[in-house]
């Protein structure tokens, strides 16, 4: 019988493991090296899209998480009251664009294979996307609608799953330190060691986002999980002429692909206090957090060509953080076949803000035995995409 | 020639490049503004100069020595007008700047690469929130110098000055000198106070003499112009519709805390209000260089950073004042030049010997002014604290109690507290120690500072986006 559980991690994924496992009733401490929801969860836009999804597992979740995430935030809105800050869940859709010729065809392919996936993928006319984004530049081939894309306010979302965690029993730890595992003679888990003392649990789960493979093998196993770099720039707050999420269809290949270099995409959109976030770049370079003049010139030219009025809007900041990539592109969500005990729910590389409600239930339902929200299998640690790469990295 | 790169055309960022040209590097000076002098010698633009220049401005003779020493030298390149925006440190630093004026449609993007840096950016003065601070009329002490010294515009016709600290001195005595009547200066801290932090070892303070002379000539001031000076006091609330009309003014205890009952009003028709300063450390943040415990940049005898090449003086390895930024400065400059050219040449001693004196007098500034906690008492929930996104004292303690966050950057997010265009730099550092103190545990642990600036100043998309010209600066560019 499980009744205890660790989670290692208290970004948005820990924080949705959390709170399933404290609501199936487990008793649950979260720890952090660091500080809640400061992380990954910090460094994003807060995308919950299924735009960019290919038909797959990783659409099936995505297509789950759209589903739940109303309810979610209503019922985080139930729970938690007017005084929590506000997670800002906005059915905005999302709008996915061609912008050379070569483009069109493939994107409009792409879209295609999602509607028999039961993504809700809508052809407009040129006109009928400038009819949904006025000032979007009408020299675009192609444009697709996705209702059902959406955006949160992320480190606002984590903290108000992780208060939902607590009230619902769950503790939450900082800055508390993975030393190593405690195993007994089998090599059953049976605890962690930290600087704050030992912690026994029937599960340990590892959410600790792209420092899952650190954390893995401070535990004693690998895991490959890399950090893969992603910037964004934020304009000085305007009158809202951005209503959707805005991509060039390019982003989707950058997504998907394994390239370790710089790879980057013109992905603009609003947030409710009028900022406009541009990204997105992607580039392994480990956890090399230095400024790099060149991806954020790649970034802002790649936005003009999508919105030409931005070039003169102002950039007022910029950040970046770290994404968990996984060779395969899919998540883990998923107990550790080598080791009795070991949980783990990380890999969502940019996608771990909307999928995380799922992954939550998905664990919790996993590690107590219950009835799964949806197909464990494509998740799981033993699916033969991630079989050589286990073995390569140790 | 080996070049070296100055930041700040402000006292210590002047006497770098004299030093650093005298030592034989060729020096290309950045300034954001369109005039030498930085903060402390800002004055009428060239078009229309003062005659009485000398008299509002301590030390303006070495500021005319130093500025025509620099544009007359063949090997000093100096670029007004010049917002540094990013310090990259790939492989070796490369400073990223505008050119141009900030409104112009057409700036120029530049890049430098220098053998060696200075940074000499100086400090902006800090206001402390207090209700109704938001009022037309209410001023920052260093807003209203700027206009008195820059614009020769009085701020009104009966203003109070109000904080803490050694500036309010010469705040009052600009006000006065455009036109002003200060109907008193306020400082925070009790007699008891300002005397442990100045008495101890008088004997350091007589090679400062002159730091000594510049005061008593703003005290000279005070009595010429019967300006009642304060202690223990301070203003807690600004009133008025369109525009302030009145303070209330309350007694405060020894760490700040207004003291219920002592609440009386003062009709003003404008407030000047500073507590202190901010150095302005992003770029040295961008730059690598590591912080002290206080949070200035570290730096070693000679001025040097712990970034390789990286040097920094003046406000931003302490708050000193214009002697020490001299001193610093000229250091500064001598060894940057030194490390650029490989060469080695005699310590500017009397810089050193210069440096030691004032460092005490930077050190009695903060043990005798420095910000206690107490004055949050002064705040209601609606009082706003970051003001270009209107988040109020309420809104933050409901989030800092809902979350029991101990993420700054979390916070920061969830509330919206210095995310607008000022990128906190007028609120960043009360947030921090408001929600630090929120925290049920008293503490902000995720190692988030608000100076942090990966952009250190706004520039377009389009100008972010069009290539910059690689070149380095050397004399016959613009």
């Amino acid at each position: 019988m499980v009744s205890s559980a660790i989670v290692i991690g208290a970004g948005i994924v820990g924080a949705a493991c959390a709170r399933s496992l404290a609501m199936a009733g487990l008793d649950v401490t979260v720890i952090d090296r660091s500080t809640a929801a400061s992380a990954t969860t910090a460094r994003g836009e807060g995308n919950l899209l299924v735009s960019d999804k290919a038909p797959g597992p990783e659409l099936v979740m995505a297509l789950a998480a759209a589903k739940r995430w109303p309810a979610l935030v209503r019922e985080l809105a139930d729970e938690l009251g007017d005084g929590f800050p506000g997670i800002e869940y906005e059915p905005k859709g999302g709008l996915v664009v061609a912008t050379t010729e070569d483009g069109a065809a493939p994107l409009l392919r792409f879209a295609a294979a999602q509607r028999s996936a039961g993504v809700d993928a809508r052809e407009l006319s040129v006109a009928e996307a400038l009819n949904l984004e006025p000032d979007l530049n009408p020299a675009i081939t192609a444009a697709v609608h996705y209702p059902q894309d959406a955006q949160v306010h992320p480190v606002n979302a984590a903290e108000a799953l992780l208060a939902s965690a607590r009230r619902h029993g769950a503790r939450v730890r900082q800055n508390v330190n993975l030393s190593g595992p405690i195993l007994d003679a089998n090599g059953t888990l049976l605890g962690i060691a930290t600087n704050e003392g030992e912690l026994h649990a029937d599960a340990i789960i590892v959410a600790a986002g792209p420092w899952s493979g650190e954390v893995a093998r401070t535990l004693g196993v690998t895991l490959p999980v890399l950090p893969r770099r992603g910037m964004v720039l934020v304009t000085s707050r305007m009158p809202k002429r951005i209503f959707h999420k805005v991509y060039d269809a390019d982003y989707v290949g950058a997504v998907g692909s394994g390239d370790a270099a710089l790879q980057t995409s013109g992905v603009v959109e609003s947030t409710e206090s009028g900022n406009v976030l541009i990204g997105s770049s992607r580039e392994q370079l480990g956890f090399d957090d230095r400024l790099r003049v060149d991806t954020i010139a790649q970034i802002a030219a790649k936005a003009i060509r999508l919105f030409p009025f931005l070039a003169d809007q102002a950039v007022i900041r910029t950040y970046g953080g770290f994404r968990p990539f996984m060779p395969d592109h899919l998540p883990l969500v998923s107990r550790d076949h080598r080791m009795p005990g070991l949980w783990h729910a990380t890999g969502h590389e940019g996608a771990g803000i909307g999928l995380a409600p799922i992954t939550g239930e998905l664990i919790a339902a996993l590690v107590a035995g219950a009835a799964a929200p949806c197909d464990p299998e494509p998740y799981s640690l033993a699916r033969s995409s991630l079989e050589p790469h286990l073995t390569a990295v140790a | 020639m080996s070049e070296v790169l100055v930041i700040g055309a402000g006292p210590a960022g002047l006497a770098a490049a004299r030093a650093a040209s005298d030592a034989g590097a060729s020096v290309v000076l950045l300034d954001a503004s369109d005039a030498l002098g930085g903060q402390f010698w800002r004055h009428l633009p060239e078009t229309r100069p003062a005659r009485n220049e000398k008299y509002l401005h301590h030390g303006w003779s070495t500021f005319r020595a130093l500025g025509e020493a620099l544009e007359s030298s063949p090997t000093v390149t100096i670029i007004r007008s010049a917002q540094v925006w990013a310090i990259e440190v790939l492989d070796g630093v490369a400073v990223h700047a505008m050119i141009g004026e900030p409104d112009g449609a057409r700036r120029e993007r530049r890049v430098f690469r220098p053998d060696a840096l200075v940074l000499a950016t100086g400090a902006h003065d800090r206001t402390l929130p207090f209700p109704g601070w938001d009022l037309p009329g209410v001023f920052t002490g260093g807003a209203a110098q700027a206009l008195a010294k820059g614009e020769r515009l009085a701020v009104g016709e009966r203003v109070l000055v109000a904080g803490a600290g050694p500036f309010l001195l010469p705040v009052a005595q600009s006000l006065t000198r455009s036109g002003s009547r200060v109907i008193g200066v306020l400082e925070a801290n009790r007699a008891a106070r300002l005397a442990r932090g100045w008495s101890p070892r008088p004997w350091q303070l007589l090679g400062a003499a002159g730091k000594g002379l510049e005061l008593a000539g703003y005290a000279a001031g005070h009595v010429r112009h019967r300006i009642p000076y304060r202690l223990g006091r301070a203003v807690i609330a600004a009133h008025g519709t369109d525009r302030v009309g009145s303070v209330t003014v309350a007694k405060v205890d020894a760490q700040w805390a207004p003291v219920p009952g002592t609440e009386h009003t003062l009709e003003v028709d404008a407030v000047c209000v500073s507590h202190g300063f901010t150095p302005r450390i992003e770029l040295a943040i961008a730059a690598g260089c590591e912080l002290t415990p206080n949070r200035f940049v570290a730096v070693d005898g000679n001025q040097r950073t712990t970034t390789d090449g990286v040097y920094a003086a003046g406000e931003i390895t302490g708050i000193g004042g214009v002697d020490l930024a001299l001193a610093e400065g000229e250091i500064a400059g001598h060894f940057a030049a030194a490390s650029a050219t490989e060469s080695v040449s005699a310590p500017p001693t009397a810089a050193i010997r210069r440096r030691r004196v004032f460092t005490g007098f930077a050190h009695r500034i903060e043990a005798a002014h420095g910000i206690r906690s107490g004055w949050s008492g002064w705040l209601t929930d609606s009082t706003l604290i970051c003001r270009c996104e209107e988040v109020d004292f309420g809104s933050m303690r409901a989030a800092a109690v809902a979350t029991e966050s101990e993420s700054f950057r979390s916070l920061k997010l969830g509330t919206r507290a210095g995310l607008g265009i000022c990128q906190g730099r007028m609120c960043g550092r009360t947030t921090e120690e408001l929600l630090c103190a929120l925290n049920p545990n008293r503490e902000l642990s995720d190692g988030a500072v608000s100076d942090r600036r990966p952009l250190a100043s706004p520039l377009r998309i389009g100008e972010l986006a069009h290539p910059s010209s690689q070149n380095n600066a050397r004399k016959g560019t613009p």
